[in-house]
């Protein structure tokens, strides 16, 4: 007798728990896409019922509203590399034992995060042009939105970096590293792994945030969607199109994300 | 309290004296966990240190490369002597003799440390490459001459995520002679492993010391102290209680608190009363 003939009949019943599963997961997939496609449907009846939503609009201004979404991604792109460099100093400051770094960083932080993000904005832009330092409209909006992340990215960067176990430090130490070269190999590389998934987050919060830079009269969607629906007597409608394109951006960023959180987390771990 | 030397035959291979702690005091805060203890390691020797936990056996070997810093006393490793300094522990003089000793006696942990982001020969060359200035591949060569020691030069592409405990340490092990250390120093490095890892981890340190590596064992395996060690040290309440060759320590020992810690750590295979 052969092995295979010794094992045991797989036993029916398995069968039909594989088939059971796969009709829950269908079912549940069922349910979601109902649930969404009722529910945005409604709203949209809703807008269209108002009669302040015309085809004619959208078609005609449509295209010059999208056009601010490529602003607002680089808006956000831009800044948020600034928040991450902003946050590792912050986050370094915070761990330091040096006192003069230590109270900077905390000072930046309690500033920024004790502030109005709005209030920040005109600062930099209407606040730094009265000291003599004028600049345009988005470097002025990327330098806020960069800035005010940065605050908040400093005690994920810090939590971050004390997430990796001290073990990981001596054992560098052991083989002769100094501190420095310790932290920007051994640390460091740990820490941005652990803290990528809220940079993901904050980047799509960010999106939605940089439609504050606006009110400096930076040309990105919300500027351009209020724009030409005053001047047409369709706001709703205009404002609509900008919400339909901030949540298409959310949701193809947040496809990314998740792409590259399941990477990260099947890599080498 | 001294270690007299004197008092017992060194073995024949052994060579001079390589590592030479002098008065090592530490406290963490008011708890004084070394209350002085010297120690006396020559080339070519291994050393186990046994004892209960809490009788200071880990911040000892700790002390020795400064992963503590002493709150008194002096370590000498290799001709450099470094003195402990608690009050400038930070300054850039200290850090670098520090940093100099550590290139002389490299530390294993219980807890293995490899670093999960980099390969298994990442984790071998990093160190060699960045600190000691070794080319790219005369590195490599290095790391595979070592992985290959400890049985695992097929695994040099894996990442230590994909590695058991007991590969991890021999990975360590090796990662820890590609700095070409004089001294290695092992912090419990078994006690992490499940049971059945345990014996290739010992099997690579018993190789290691027959071939005359220099090495300071804190360790809970009797069996492997017997078979492995030239010399074996009890601690007891921060000190050096005992200190002699394995036979005497463990099957005759002197001092009444060694025979206690034997008689309970072994049960029923404890030295005679």
């Amino acid at each position: 007798m052969t092995a295979a003939e010794l094992r045991p009949a797989r036993a029916p019943i398995l069968d039909d728990i594989v088939a059971a599963q796969r009709r829950r997961r269908r079912w549940f997939r069922g349910q979601f896409i109902v649930v969404w496609v009722v529910l945005v449907g409604i709203i949209g009846v809703f807008l269209w019922s108002s009669g302040k939503v015309s085809w004619d609009f959208i078609f005609q201004s449509g295209p010059y509203i999208l056009q601010g979404a490529g602003i607002t991604i680089l808006v956000s792109l831009v800044g948020i590399v600034l928040a991450i460099v902003l946050a590792l100093l912050g986050a370094l400051g915070r761990l330091s034992s040096n006192a003069i770094a230590y109270s900077l960083a905390s000072l930046y932080v309690s500033l920024v995060r004790g502030t109005p993000l709005l209030v920040q904005i005109y600062f930099i832009y209407f606040g730094l042009a009265f000291a003599g330092i004028r600049l345009d409209a988005i470097p002025a909006g990327i330098i806020a939105l960069g800035f005010n992340y940065g605050a908040y990215m400093t005690e994920i960067f810090r939590a971050g970096i004390q997430a990796v176990p001290r073990s990981q430090l001596e054992a560098a130490q052991a083989l002769g590293m100094p501190e420095r070269l310790a932290f920007r190999r051994i640390v460091l590389p740990q820490a941005v792994r652990i803290v990528i998934p809220a940079i993901g987050n904050d980047f799509v919060a960010m999106i939605k945030d940089s439609a504050l830079v606006s009110t400096i009269a930076v040309t990105e969607l919300l500027w351009r969607a209020q724009r030409v629906g005053r001047s047409e007597h369709q706001v709703l409608a205009a404002l609509t199109i900008a919400a339909v394109v901030y949540w298409g951006l959310t949701i193809i960023f947040s496809f990314f994300q998740e792409r590259l959180e399941k990477r990260m987390a099947r890599g080498d771990r | 309290m001294t270690v007299e030397h004197a008092s017992h035959p060194v073995p024949s291979h052994v060579g001079e004296v390589i590592v030479e702690a002098r008065g090592i005091e530490k406290y963490f805060g008011d708890h004084h966990v070394l209350r002085g203890v010297d120690l006396d390691v020559r080339r070519r020797e291994a050393v186990m240190i046994i004892g209960r936990s809490g009788s200071g056996k880990t911040t000892l070997l700790r002390c020795l490369n400064f992963l503590e810093e002493p709150t008194v006393g002096s370590v000498e490793i290799d001709g450099l002597r470094v003195e402990a300094a608690p009050l400038r522990a930070r300054s850039r003089a200290h850090q670098e003799q520090i940093r100099q000793i550590r290139l002389r006696a490299s530390m294993l942990f219980q807890e293995f440390a490899l670093f999960p982001h980099m390969s298994v020969l990442g984790n071998c060359i990093e160190a060699p490459t960045r600190v000691r200035g070794i080319p790219r591949d005369e590195a490599v060569g290095l790391a595979e001459k070592y992985l290959a020691k400890v049985g695992l030069i097929e695994k040099r592409d894996e990442y230590p995520a994909r590695l058991s405990g007991g590969q991890k340490q021999r990975v360590a092990i090796a990662r820890a002679l590609c700095m070409e250390p004089k001294v290695l120093l092992f912090d419990e490095p078994t006690s992490a492993l499940d049971p059945e890892l345990i014996g290739e981890v010992l099997h690579v340190m018993e190789e290691l010391a027959h071939e005359g590596t220099t090495m300071i064992v804190v360790t809970h395996e009797m069996h492997f102290a017997r078979e492995a060690a030239d010399r074996v040290i009890f601690m007891e309440g921060g000190v050096i209680a005992e200190d002699g060759p394995p036979e005497q320590i463990l099957n005759s020992p002197r001092e009444e608190a060694t025979k206690r810690f034997l008689r309970r750590f072994l049960g029923e295979d404890g030295p005679p009363k």
